[in-house]
């Protein structure tokens, strides 16, 4: 008989950020189980996460195991003992023969267990092995710890309740509606679970809940923002979008305030016209039906005209105060406890500018970059700064590369978002970076695991980036002060972006940083370089050829120093490899590569490194060590796995 | 219109008839109603309580000179504590909204994702804030520590944000405009305050005198817990909870300081240890005198 399962852990609001993610949790605890089923579905809202499977057997298989006796030589008690204590006669024992010779054995056959029994154990150490990122206990000290606190179960076999209990709470039939607009008790079983909240306004499915929030927003221009539709989604168990407006005369502000205001602050998509530039309205999205009075809409008309006329206030009086007067007031604003205020900072940024080659322009950009952190309009809206500097430097009449570097500095904030858009921007960002970089080393702040309260790989990652992406060929690791560990940060964060955002073998970005990796537009020519010449025929065999050349070398204890006696080359494939050689050294490898491997090929073939008389051997080495070395200026191409 | 003291009526009766005590507010300056000591040291041991009172809570730094629509120095927060929290205290919660005469069938309530954390208390919990039509209107946290211990009993704490929530019911776009009482707006009755407070603490502050007193109040609460013998028979008499004013005082002040810009970059944390120091003595000795008591 098959039969289907339903859990749903009543919780209070779980943060929406968690809950996919709690999800895919439950369900990977649920296979660990290893009951058979058919299909498995999860599903979540704020309040419930829910596991439903079909096809669940009602008993597990009967299971039959052979247990190994005495041996057939052992005294009659012994064998009397064992089978007693499986429960038979000496008699019904069978003699098994095995390669240790034989044995009094007994098949032992276990009936299945009931797929309640399993789960009504198993289940509440499922339920809290769930993990989340944070989690608190509420029974009293020493409780079970949890995201939220747990306020009813339901766990259903069949029509059946599998009974346990958690955190006081029994398993049952019993589910809970909506909030406001369902009951608190209803009675369900798998079969009609899904329909029964939606009686009681509760709507399962994220993806319908998603339509339903899309649907009632078709004919709205809304600025997509999937990450804001998702948090809704998981926000609501029965959405429900409207459209507000506001006074048209914000619309004075920057876009970019009333955008955070409404999206960060009020969780509203913001509405576009058809010119696509901001219009003065709002959507969002309700956890009831509807709104038949506007009270709703009204309600979230006032609370954001409030806070457009905060930041109104903020904007008008942050303007009576210019950005490069406020210059002496960052001495009171921290950078950190051991690396001093954003004045101390600004000095050292402004001086990393000149030493990048930022010229006027740059300076005064990094002069002014971190003005805007005295502003009233940052001091509420955190996530605006460098934006806010900018809208005010260009307000204050600064010239637009000036305005533009400001406003872009802390880019990029991810592997995604966009380099700042002019040449001044990269620099004092780099400069920005790399500063707080060097400093957090330098006292010890460096990342350990997933600790990383300083966000320093996000700004490695964006120094890479904005060097290799910007074209900007400046030496990094003389910009690290000789600081090891920063440098072997960075190793991995340059490895990190070729590898995993540009998609080079590792192989090959470990034979191109090698050769040296401190000029990053130079280490990406040559990746490009290998990745084509890999293509070709010659480069593996190649590269094998080279690997053995480091290794004779190795084993040799040969460093190179001296030079190739011709005389001491022996006519054939010797000297046809050091003449095929200085007549193509100094060309790039690609347009030699063809005829150089038939010659190294043919040289191991016949020619024997390790050569009785020293001199010769000394001379061979050589030849070797100087044809890799004229190589490897591109990669060390002995990094490259081969199949050979 | 039911005005702003008929609004805390009702909600102070609504909480009497679930069994919290009705306190008056403290008579010391707090920063939040979570510092009063009848949630900081209450929510300690395994006692259950529950209380509920209108604090006004002082932040200098928050002061706009009374120009401000929604900005004040000085806030009412109702701060309900229910120790330990009941299964129900969600519903419990929104029915305190009905009983001020908000038809929840007509608004829309949302519980986002909002811990708390008080650095200077040793204290944090889990929690939401409640959002009534996208205005916040209450904190709603589960506490998990104070002075740094874990608590016995998890207590479930509310605080209404009163000033926003009245005018959101009275449909006010400046706090200003609320009416306190029939014919008095709440201007009439604190404007004078916000103005003057505004000056003194952004202002007039004499920064010396600020720091001497924030020294002899911080001298005197380390002087009490320093005198005070876990071992004594007599601890029960110790005066802790005249060592908490002191440490709440140096707290003001220091809030004080902060709105004059008198902290500087590297006093900062120096300072909030301090106090932080002083509140987690004080709570750790107030378990200790309550464990002889019970």
């Amino acid at each position: 008989m098959s039969l289907p399962f339903l859990l749903e852990i009543g919780v209070e609001e779980i943060p929406d950020w968690m809950i996919p993610d709690a999800l895919e949790n439950l369900h990977l605890l649920f296979e660990k189980l290893e009951i058979p089923y058919e299909s498995v579905r999860l599903d979540a809202t704020p309040r419930r996460l829910v596991l439903r499977a079909e096809g669940l057997p009602a008993r597990q298989a009967d299971s039959q195991e052979r247990v190994l006796g005495p041996a057939k030589s052992a005294p009659p008690q012994a064998v009397a003992g064992f089978a007693r204590k499986q429960g038979v006669k000496p008699e019904d024992l069978a003699i098994e023969t095995t390669p240790k010779g034989e044995y009094y054995s007994f098949i032992k056959k276990a009936p299945g267990r009931l797929t309640k029994d399993i789960l009504a154990a198993a289940l509440p150490g499922i339920i809290l092995q769930i993990y989340f990122p944070k989690t608190m206990y509420w029974t009293g000290k020493g409780g079970p710890r949890f995201i939220r606190p747990i306020r009813w179960i339901v766990a259903m076999l069949g029509e059946e309740i599998v009974p346990f209990e958690l955190a006081g709470v029994r398993s049952g039939a019993l589910t809970c509606g909506h909030r406001r607009l369902g009951a608190k008790e209803i009675a369900v079983t798998p079969a009609d679970y899904v329909e029964r909240l939606r009686d009681h306004y509760v709507i399962l499915s994220a993806e319908e809940r998603r339509n339903r929030i899309r649907g009632g927003l078709a004919g709205v221009r809304v600025k997509p923002d999937p990450a804001l539709l998702e948090t809704l989604v998981y926000l609501t168990e029965y959405p429900t979008p409207i459209v507000g407006s506001f006074d048209p005369q914000f619309l004075e502000l920057p876009e970019e305030v009333l955008i955070t205001v409404m999206r960060h602050h009020q969780k509203y998509f913001s509405v576009e016209d058809a010119e696509g530039k901001l219009a003065p309205q709002f959507a969002t999205v309700m956890n009831i039906d509807a709104d038949p009075e506007g009270f709703v809409r009204r309600g979230n008309e006032r609370v954001l005209r409030a806070r457009f006329n905060d930041a109104r206030f903020f904007w008008e009086m942050d303007q009576k105060k210019k950005l490069a007067d406020r210059l002496p007031d960052l001495a009171h604003v921290t950078f950190q406890a051991k690396l001093g205020s954003y004045r101390d900072k600004t000095k050292r940024i402004m001086a990393l500018v000149k030493e990048l080659g930022g010229k006027t322009l740059a300076v005064r950009a990094a002069r002014l970059s971190k003005c805007d952190l005295t502003t009233e309009l940052v001091k509420e809206f955190t996530e605006l700064q460098g934006v806010v500097g900018g809208l005010y430097a260009r307000a204050q009449g600064e010239r637009a590369e000036v305005w533009q570097a400001i406003y872009d500095h802390y880019k990029p904030e991810s592997m995604e978002d966009a380099l700042p858009r002019n040449p001044a921007g990269r620099y004092v960002s780099l400069a920005d970076k790399l500063d707080t970089l060097r400093g957090c080393f330098r006292v010890g702040l460096i990342p350990t695991g997933s600790r990383d309260p300083f966000g320093l790989r996000r700004a490695a990652q964006g120094v890479v980036r904005i060097l290799v992406e910007g074209k900007l060929a400046v030496p990094l690791l003389d910009l690290l002060e000789g600081n090891q560990q920063l440098v072997a940060f960075f190793e991995d964060r340059v490895k990190f972006y070729f590898k995993e955002h540009r998609g080079f073998k590792y192989d090959e970005v470990n034979a191109a940083m090698a050769a040296g990796w401190s000029n990053l537009v130079d280490l990406e020519a040559r990746l490009l370089r290998i990745q084509k010449l890999r293509a070709t025929p010659d480069f593996e065999p190649l590269a094998a050829s080279f690997k053995r050349i480091r290794n004779i070398l190795v084993q040799a204890g040969f460093t190179g120093g001296g030079t190739i006696d011709q005389n001491l080359l022996e006519p054939g494939p010797e000297l046809e490899l050091y003449g095929e050689f200085t007549k193509i050294a100094g060309q790039p490898i690609e347009g030699v590569i063809s005829k150089l491997r038939p010659r190294v090929d043919l040289f191991f073939d016949k020619v024997l490194v390790n050569a009785p008389d020293s001199g010769v051997r000394q001379n061979r080495l050589t030849l070797l060590h100087t044809l890799l070395a004229e190589f490897s200026t591109m990669a060390d191409f002995s990094e490259i796995v081969t199949n050979s | 219109m039911q005005s702003f003291q008929e609004i805390i009526f009702k909600l102070k009766q609504y909480w009497a008839d679930r069994g919290a005590i009705i306190q008056e507010p403290y008579d010391v300056e707090v920063g939040a109603g979570t510092m009063c000591p009848e949630t900081f040291l209450r929510v300690l041991g395994p006692e259950p309580y529950r209380v509920a009172y209108v604090q006004p809570s002082r932040r200098p730094a928050d002061g706009r000179y009374g120009d401000n629509p929604n900005r004040l120095y000085k806030h009412s927060q109702l701060q309900v504590i229910l120790k330990p929290s009941p299964d129900d205290i969600m519903e419990q919660y929104l029915a305190s909204l009905e009983a001020i005469g908000i038809d929840l069938r007509q608004h829309d309530i949302k519980f986002e994702e909002d811990n708390w954390e008080s650095p200077t208390l040793g204290a944090w919990g889990i929690g939401w804030q409640v959002m009534l039509d996208g205005l916040e209107v209450t904190q709603f946290t589960y506490f998990q520590q104070c002075g740094g211990i874990d608590l016995d009993l998890v207590p479930a704490e509310l605080t209404y944000g009163l000033e926003r929530l009245i005018a959101f019911l009275q449909v006010k776009d400046s706090v200003y405009d609320i009416e306190w009482a029939k014919g008095v707006s709440y201007g009439d009755v604190r404007h004078r305050e916000e103005l003057q407070y505004s000056v003194y603490n952004f202002e007039m502050a004499d920064i010396a005198t600020l720091w001497k007193l924030f020294g002899l109040h911080e001298g005197e609460a380390a002087r009490l817990l320093a005198a005070y013998d876990p071992k004594s028979p007599d601890k029960r008499r110790f005066p802790l909870l005249p060592a908490y004013d002191h440490v709440l005082k140096c707290s003001n002040l220091f809030n004080t300081l902060d709105s004059r810009g008198a902290i500087s970059v590297t006093e900062r944390v120096g300072v909030i240890q301090r106090v932080r120091r002083l509140a987690v003595g004080v709570a750790q000795a107030w378990v200790n005198q309550q464990e002889v008591a019970a």
